[in-house]
Formats: structure tokens, C-alpha cells, sequence
């Protein structure tokens, strides 16, 4: 289901591009994200789903193409330290990785202080109650909030690295294989705390997965990468079900489940030429 | 502010936790006990280091006078207590030193990358060319000789082994998803880099600040030795390792044998120790006992990003 907003796209992609040496890595990307809505982008490892994200985030810098988040441009590195704290306001992001996303010396609740310090006026006190607030939107504790971090699941990781994107009170949470390390069990708790976040916020979501199950559950639309370019995009529903490319069919196929046998002999021989064609 | 104490005493938890063993518990004792001589030094000294009394040249032990008397009938404990402190005193001011500077060059290289990184690299790999020792004599030589001198040669000689070890560390800290998490937040390069960055590289500093403790021991009582370091007749055990020298040919090897003794002591305990500090798996050390830190617990890392 896509959610037509009347206030517009908060993330705008156009034509993003970027190469390592020889290799392209992602090769002409555009990409729409309305505010409040929840878009999946799909794709094997090495498709380029990460590189699209940290481009958008800054950490790397586009070779072309045109970033706009919040109807601002951020295809440069910001100029100044403002611009900067601008550019996290709009735009934050939860890594993959839940046990080196939390510096280890650092409790969750000061974590999540500075960046309210950053972020906000708000005085000690007005930072202590968002960040009980904000460990309460996670479902967090206050003994969770002042523990060690090497004393936290990989999932109260994550929920801590969820808490701490929010504090900037971005438009745009990107998700970069958030769930992946975690266990089914785990994944589908923080998976359900994001469904709550997003339904209390409003912030949206750029969900990059592998994971075509979450992708179901988490997004409104999809699209799939491969080979650096979207090869298909659409309501999330309408993809997975009856999808239209070859690879996304592989890929729907490629999910485990009773009767599944492994497909990878497949592409490497016949499948991989129908493929090719319909680039 | 609950959260910053929190966090502090997590720390503190984890470099108890990491342990010693019964060896680097010893080499700790004896680095404390030094310290603790060399600093109440007068208050204990059986006499003044620099009393001579040519009657009791290389007398044996007697009364008050445990260790006996030098050449020039110093009483040789009182001596060693004072040498004590410019031989902890001269290493502490190179290690300050050395430690502070290669720890920002090497920062500053990790964060800034590009041509920063490649002159900071340029600049140090001339500097490593130069061994520490015959760059203390050169500039004693023209700057005259001294402690002084020594200390700033010995300690720019050092910067480039601490510099190159550190960036390598800042790089690999730089790159955690925690520090980008940081970045994307908007937070200024230099509050990351002394909020973040250089707490979590005190381990590492600290082993390596303590193997490089030992070092410069020997390379300071080196410079000493040679009469470029400590002038004497202050007391210095370098300088009392050279002063011994006719002592020991003509069978009076006390003063020689206690103040070089005192220097093996000292760096075959700091070595000790700095190897088994928390961050010396990083420092070039063998890790020793690192339970509870960082083991078995990485198992869902880089599993499939693109």
C-alpha cells in the first residue's frame, strides 16, 4: 500500500551514482520517500543497497546524482558545523552491526544525552525526562539505560541505537540491515518497537534488507536493487507476490521454506542470460 | 550527568577485570615501590648523596650506612635513593611527551585521511630514521649537555613508533559504526575525537606509555652514561654506572652493579607490565588473561551488508 502524503517527499534520490576505482557500485539510482512512509530497498550483498545509504547519510560522497532531504540539498559534505547538525536533524541512521553501534564506554542513557545536547535547548533536566521517554519508546528500562553496553542483548543494542537516532527527531530513520545480526525472536521485537515508533512519530523509513519476510512486514513499498541499478519498485504487496523481474522472482524464490531447494545453480547457468536480456 | 559516572565505572570495571596475572602483579609492585622510594627519596636517606669523605672511599657496609660508600665516599643508598629520581623523573617527561604528541598526530592522521595522513606518514618516516640514542647525544652535543635536552631529543625520536601504532588503532576505532553514528548525528570531529576516540584508545596508550617507559630508561641512563644527560655529581644511575667503572677495576663493583641493577630491575618491570596491561594485544604485547573482554561475543558481525 503506498501512502501518498500531502506533505510531500522528505528524501529525494535522483540519478545517484558512485564508483570505487573501476568498480560501480551504484549506477544511476532514484529513489522517492514520502513523509511517514516506509520504503524497502532490496537486493543481494554487493547490489550497492548500503553504499545508496551511506551516501545519503554523508559517509560517502556521491560520484553524481542529487540528494534532497527536507527539500534541501545534501549531495556535498556540509560546510559548517550547523549545517551539519541540520543534515542529522533530517536524516539518521541504525547500522547493521549492534555490538560496535554503542561506543563501549558509554552508557545508553548518556549516549543518548549527548545527542539531545546536540540536538535540543533543552536544560539537564528536560533531557533526563526525553531520554526516559525515548527508552520508554524502545521499551527500555532505566537499569537497561545505565548499564554498560557489553551488558546489553543485541537487541537492546539495537533498541539503543534506535533510541539515539530518534533523539535528533529526524524525518528519516534509514534502517541498514538493522534486524539482520539479530535472532527471528529479537528481530521480530524490535521490528514490532519500529511499527510503534513509526505509528507514533511519524518519521519514515528507508529500510535496506535482504530479508524479504521483514520487508513484508515493516514496509509500504519496495525496491530492488541489482548489480548496483533498481531493476524493479512498487507497493511491497504487489512485488513480492507478482513480481514482474526475473531477479526479484529469483530472490522471492531463494526464501527458504517447506519444499525449497537452492536455486544458485540455476542463475549461474540458464536464469542468468533471461536476466542479463531484461537489463 | 548519571550517565557519564555510569559509563566511567564501567571502564574502570573493565581494566580490574582484565588481571595482571601473578607476574604483572610483581612488576606492578615493584614500579610502585620505585615510585614510592623515589618520591619519599630524602625524607629516608641515611645521608647527603653528595657528602664526600675521601677517608671512606669504597668502605664496606657499616651502621646507617647499609649499601656502603663510592669512590669518593658518598654514601652509596643515599645515592641510589636520588638517582632514583631523575632516572623515574627523566623517562616520565619523555613518555608525557611522546605520548601526547604521537597520540594527536596520530588522530589527527586517522580522522583527516588524505594528504594530512600521507605528510604526517612522510614527516614521521624521517624521524624514524634517526635512533633515539644518537639523536639525544646530537642535540646535547649542540645544545649542550643536560637532562633537558635528552628528554626532548628521546622523546621526538619516539614519537614516530607511537604515532604509526596509534594511527593504525584510531583508524580501525574511526570506522566503527558507533563513531559514524556520531558523524551522522552532526557532532564536531574534535568532541568525537576526545569524548569517543582517545578513551577508547587508553588501554592501548597506556601499555604502550609503559613499554616506552622502559625504553627510555635505558636510553636516558645511556645518554648519562656517556656524561650528555644528567652532569654529575648528581646522582643519576646512569651516571653512577659510569662513575663505577673504575670502581669495578679495581674490585669495588658496588656502585656500578646497584645503580645498573636498579635500571634492569625497573625495565624488565615495566616490560613485564606493559605487556600485560588491558591494551597490549594492540601494543605489540602477548594478550594475557582477557576474560570478559570482547570474547564470543562477535558472532553476528558483517554478516551480508551491501
Amino acid at each position: 500500500m503506498t501512502t501518498p502524503d500531502p506533505r510531500g517527499p522528505v528524501l529525494e534520490v535522483e540519478g545517484l551514482r558512485k564508483t570505487f576505482g573501476d568498480v560501480v557500485a551504484v549506477a544511476g539510482v532514484d529513489l522517492t520517500l514520502h513523509a511517514g512512509g516506509a520504503l524497502a530497498v532490496v537486493g543481494e550483498s554487493g547490489s550497492g543497497k548500503t553504499t545508496v545509504a551511506r551516501m545519503i547519510v554523508g559517509l560517502e560522497r556521491p560520484a553524481a546524482g542529487r540528494i534532497t532531504a527536507c527539500g534541501r540539498d545534501r549531495s556535498r559534505p556540509a560546510r559548517s558545523a550547523r549545517e551539519r547538525r541540520r543534515r542529522g536533524g533530517e536524516v539518521q541512521i541504525v547500522f547493521q552491526d549492534p555490538y560496535s553501534s554503542l561506543d563501549p564506554r558509554q552508557s545508553p542513557a548518556s549516549a543518548v544525552e549527548e545527542v539531545l545536547r546536540l540536538h535540543t535547548s533543552l536544560d539537564a533536566a528536560g533531557r533526563r525526562g526525553r531520554v526516559a521517554e525515548l527508552a520508554g519508546l524502545v521499551g527500555l528500562d532505566e537499569r537497561q539505560m545505565a548499564a554498560a553496553p557489553s551488558r546489553l542483548s543485541g537487541g537492546q543494542r539495537q533498541r539503543v541505537a534506535i533510541a539515539r537516532a530518534l533523539a535528533a527527531e529526524p524525518r528519516v530513520l534509514i534502517l541498514d540491515e538493522s534486524v539482520a545480526a539479530l535472532d527471528v525472536s529479537i528481530q521480530a521485537q524490535v521490528l514490532n518497537v519500529l511499527a510503534d515508533v513509526r505509528e507514533r512519530t511519524g518519521v519514515a523509513y528507508l529500510f535496506i534488507s535482504h530479508d524479504l519476510a521483514v520487508v513484508r512486514q515493516v514496509t509500504d513499498d519496495v525496491v530492488v536493487m541489482r548489480g548496483g541499478a533498481i531493476v524493479e519498485r512498487g507497493p511491497t504487496a504487489r512485488v513480492l507476490d507478482a513480481p514482474a523481474h526475473p531477479y526479484t522472482r529469483l530472490l522471492r524464490e531463494s526464501v527458504p521454506r517447506p519444499g525449497w531447494r537452492p536455486a544458485r545453480r540455476a542463475l549461474r547457468t540458464g536464469q542468468d542470460d533471461e536476466l542479463k536480456e531484461s537489463r | 550527568m548519571t550517565g557519564i559516572t555510569v559509563a566511567r565505572r564501567a571502564g574502570a570495571g573493565t581494566i580490574r577485570r582484565a588481571g595482571l596475572g601473578p607476574l604483572g602483579t610483581a612488576a606492578a609492585g615493584v614500579v610502585v615501590v620505585a615510585v614510592v622510594l623515589a618520591v619519599l627519596g630524602p625524607a629516608l636517606s641515611p645521608a647527603d648523596p653528595n657528602a664526600s669523605d675521601f677517608a671512606s672511599a669504597y668502605a664496606p657496609p657499616a651502621p646507617g650506612h647499609p649499601l656502603g660508600f663510592d669512590g669518593q665516599g658518598r654514601d652509596l643508598l643515599a645515592r641510589l635513593l636520588e638517582g632514583a629520581r631523575t632516572s623515574l623523573l627523566g623517562p616520565l617527561l619523555v613518555v608525557a611527551l611522546s605520548m601526547a604528541a604521537g597520540t594527536a598526530l596520530a588522530i589527527a592522521a586517522a580522522w583527516a585521511g588524505g594528504w594530512l595522513d600521507a605528510a604526517v606518514s612522510a614527516a614521521l618516516e624521517v624521524v624514524f630514521a634517526f635512533p633515539g640514542v644518537l639523536l639525544a647525544m646530537l642535540v646535547a652535543a649542540v645544545f649542550g649537555p643536560g637532562l633537558g635536552a635528552a628528554v626532548v631529543a628521546l622523546a621526538v625520536a619516539y614519537v614516530p613508533y607511537i604515532a604509526r601504532l596509534l594511527r593504525g588503532a584510531a583508524l580501525a576505532e574511526r570506522g566503527k559504526p558507533y563513531v559514524r553514528a556520531l558523524e551522522v548525528q552532526g557532532a564536531g570531529a574534535l568532541a568525537i575525537c576526545l569524548r569517543h576516540l582517545v578513551p577508547n584508545l587508553l588501554p592501548l596508550i597506556a601499555a604502550q606509555a609503559t613499554l616506552f617507559f622502559g625504553y627510555a630508561m635505558v636510553d636516558l641512563a645511556i645518554v648519562s652514561f656517556f656524561g650528555l644527560g644528567v652532569q654529575p655529581p648528581d646522582a643519576d644511575w646512569g651516571v653512577m654506572v659510569a662513575s663505577g667503572r673504575s670502581g669495578v677495576l679495581q674490585g669495588y663493583p658496588a656502585e656500578a652493579l646497584l645503580a645498573g641493577g636498579c635500571v634492569v630491575v625497573l625495565v624488565v618491570a615495566f616490560n613485564v607490565l606493559g605487556e600485560r596491561l588491558p591494551g597490549a594485544a594492540g601494543a605489540g604485547g602477548r594478550p594475557w588473561r582477557r576474560t570478559g573482554l570482547r570474547t564470543g561475543r562477535r558472532t553476528g558481525r558483517r554478516g551480508g551488508a551491501a
